[in-house]
């Protein structure tokens, strides 16, 4: 069950049964498996500290009026990231793992 | 006092020296942001602190006293939240230094309580292995335990405590649950721990596999996710109703502000009055009971008469950030302040600014980006802090009729009210734009901020707090503005004319404000404004007490009096211009002491205030000339 209300931040191009590539292209209630982070050392590091480490799972909670920042749920946490950073975290996309999230 | 006459917050880090021998056992609080260190603090001594699980509130070390048995004390240090030991902003760097005993002045610690959440423990153990590797006696504190339970996780501390070589306790710091355990570790002789492995720390990913594999050993389960979170923000944080939520907030604080502080503040007004009355009728007529009805009794008790409506914003600002709002407002916020070159954690000192510019310009160390930094450093006094709230209240009280405009819920007052809150913040968007397309250019910093659950107030920490505030207005009252009020009324009595005080024209004060009379008449001010502008120098609030000691000595003492007696010297283009010069010069001793600690040197504090009192002048003058053609 997709929500495609206007809540969500539109897929940007995302076909219905593509998967996405970055955090930026989950819309709300899917999750991914994190892949890599392309964003400069230090602040790879803090993300990695805040639980954004390649591997984990992460879904795509709310975001603030006007869709940016996003809030992501990861490892117990909730972080809110912006729209260039998130854009900067990869997704794994071999796997079908973009299901709603139900937890 | 450090030229910051006690706001909160400013126990500015001088912590006990170490005395060699025979010192007390200092023990430092460690933990991640939002582990509930600060309640814990609170909890254990009892002392004073800010309760807020929100980066850059406990910015300071807090220090405190634990009393144990036998009359034996343990100094507990509270440090600025962490993530990791590789300190990145300069607050972590106060963590890591102290930990690592390479902070001067401060005596390394002989125990450490690491403190975590245990309904996140996936990620909160990751903490403990830079910790304990310090080698310091440790005790894991477990916080939250009432959550876990509600929550249906669960956790073997027995099995934690034997996989980390250190003791391992379940408490709750808001309920006090456990902590009984946390008192005896500090009884105790405590050995350092010896953990079964630990990885390498530089690097996080292992980290955080080694804190799971723990968490494992330990039958950690982690609990459900708290659904009364989720089910808030789909308010708080809804594309519509979260801002009106928002607005709502603003307006009812306003408003509770204006209104609802009116009984409590008339109720010290009438204490003051008779206890001036009292002093009156029992002193002789003399100078001694001038200087004590006119001087201590009108400068002083004018502004004491602010106290319930001071506390009142703190109560509210404590619920908002005690409650974990804050975060979401912050959030809504950030792309707001992305406008201006900001981001979202500008949001958080720049809100506390509203109550006091000289903690919220130390909450600024957790922004990690130094030239957003100083950006915030820089605009933080714009915002209206709760001494111009006695200023603003005073003068609208007396120029603005009461009408009401949304009913019950908005009067003209308060609007008013809410205008120049309103200005202040425009003021300090302008100056951030200015700033950072200019001198403090910069590239655009990521964001990143946690979200911390939703947590009902403790009354323990909002108490506290309340306390706190209470004390530290006081103290100023008895400090500054009483010195204030002594000097003021002794330069308003000389000199002496055949042996009595002379007409208050030709007194020395008097002579002082008719000399800046010329440069401040465009502004609509009087030389009485004058010796007031002056005074306020050292701080904003002192210029009501100089009013007070001013009409005093011309007999109307009480703030009724100074209302009318106002009326009579100012013109309503006059009154206008008035607050907005006070809402924009940098009238506040404390805060360009602070400034200068901040930025190490002399160079921003002096751009501020020459910047801030230019914008003053210039805005009043054009005030008073924008209102004069209105009326």
């Amino acid at each position: 069950m997709l929500q495609l209300n206007g809540k969500s931040v539109p897929p940007q191009g995302r076909g219905e049964q593509d998967p996405a590539e970055t955090l930026m292209e989950l819309r709300e209630g899917e999750h991914g498996i994190l892949e890599a982070l392309e964003v400069p050392e230090d602040i790879a590091q803090r993300l990695m500290e805040l639980g954004f480490i390649p591997g984990s799972r992460i879904v795509a909670a709310r975001s603030a009026p006007g869709g940016d920042p996003r809030v992501f749920r990861v490892d117990g946490s909730e972080i809110a990231l912006r729209r260039e950073t998130a854009a900067a975290l990869r997704l794994r996309t071999l796997l079908t793992t973009q299901l709603p999230d139900v937890s | 006092m450090s030229g910051c006459d006690g706001c909160a917050g400013c126990a500015t880090g001088t912590l006990v020296a170490p005395v060699a021998g025979n010192r007390a056992k200092v023990v430092a609080i460690v933990g991640p942001p939002n582990s509930g260190k600060s309640t814990l603090f609170n909890r254990l001594t009892g002392l004073r602190q800010k309760v807020a699980n929100f980066p850059g509130v406990t910015v300071e070390q807090h220090l405190g006293k634990v009393r144990l048995g036998g009359g034996r004390e343990v100094v507990l240090v509270d440090l600025p939240g962490i993530y990791s030991m590789t300190p990145r902003s300069e607050d972590e760097q106060v963590t890591h230094d102290v930990l690592k005993g390479r902070m001067k002045n401060v005596a390394r610690p002989d125990a450490v309580l690491l403190i975590l959440d245990s309904t996140n423990l996936g990620r909160h153990l990751t903490l403990a292995a830079p910790v304990l590797s310090l080698g310091v006696p440790t005790l894991v504190i477990l916080n939250m335990a009432d959550d876990l339970r509600h929550r249906g996780g669960n956790i073997d501390t027995a099995a934690l405590s034997q996989q980390l070589g250190a003791p391992v306790v379940l408490v709750s710091a808001s309920r006090g649950e456990g902590v009984d355990a946390i008192f005896s570790f500090l009884e105790k002789e405590t050995s350092a721990p010896v953990p079964v492995e630990l990885p390498i720390i530089q690097d996080v990913p292992r980290c955080r596999v080694w804190a799971a594999k723990i968490g494992n050993n330990a039958a950690y389960q982690a609990p459900a996710p708290p659904l009364w979170t989720r089910r808030l923000d789909a308010i708080f944080l809804h594309a519509v109703m979260g801002p009106v939520f928002f607005a709502i907030v603003v307006v009812a604080v306003f408003q509770t502000i204006f209104s609802g502080a009116k009984p409590l503040m008339e109720g010290v007004e009438s204490l003051i009055a008779a206890s001036s009355d009292w002093v009156g009728s029992v002193l002789p007529e003399s100078a001694f009971r001038s200087l004590l009805i006119d001087g201590v009794w009108g400068g002083v008790g004018s502004v004491v008469v602010f106290l319930p409506q001071i506390l009142l914003l703190f109560l509210f600002i404590g619920i908002l950030e005690d409650s974990g709002y804050l975060a979401r407002a912050a959030l809504i916020a950030d792309r707001t302040m992305a406008r201006v070159g900001l981001q979202g954690k500008s949001f958080i000192p720049l809100l506390s600014a509203y109550a006091c510019a000289v903690p919220a310009i130390m909450a600024t160390r957790t922004i990690e980006n130094k030239r957003d930094r100083y950006a915030t450093i820089l605009i933080a006094p714009f915002m209206t802090c709760s001494a111009r709230l006695p200023v603003y209240t005073l003068i609208i009280a007396a120029f603005i009729p009461n009408h009401s405009l949304l009913g019950p819920f908005l009067g003209t007052q308060a609007a008013a009210m809410l205008g120049l809150y309103v200005l202040g913040f425009l003021a300090a968007f302008a100056t951030a734009r200015v700033l950072k397309s200019s001198v403090l250019k910069s590239e655009r910093t990521p964001f990143m901020l946690e979200m911390p659950p939703y947590r009902k107030p403790t009354l323990q920490g909002l108490a506290l707090r309340l306390l706190d505030r209470a004390k530290v207005f006081l103290r100023r009252a008895g400090t500054v503005i009483l010195g204030v009020a002594i000097v003021l009324w002794v330069l308003a009595n000389i000199p002496l004319h055949d042996g009595s005080a002379p007409p208050i024209e030709q007194s020395v004060a008097g002579t002082v404000g008719r000399a800046v009379e010329p440069l401040i008449r465009p502004l609509g001010f009087d030389w009485k404004i004058g010796v007031g502008l002056i005074t306020s120098l050292a701080a904003r609030e002192v210029i009501v007490g100089t009013l007070g000691t001013i009409y005093g000595i011309e007999g109307e003492a009480d703030s009724k009096g100074l209302q009318q007696a106002l009326q009579r010297d100012l013109d309503l283009p006059g009154a206008v211009a008035l607050l907005v010069f006070f809402a924009f010069a940098m009238q506040c001793m404390s805060t360009l002491a602070v400034v200068r600690r901040e930025t190490g040197g002399w160079k921003w504090p002096v751009l501020q205030f020459t910047y801030m009192s230019t914008l003053a002048y210039v805005s009043a003058f054009v005030a008073n000339r924008a209102v004069a053609v209105f009326v």
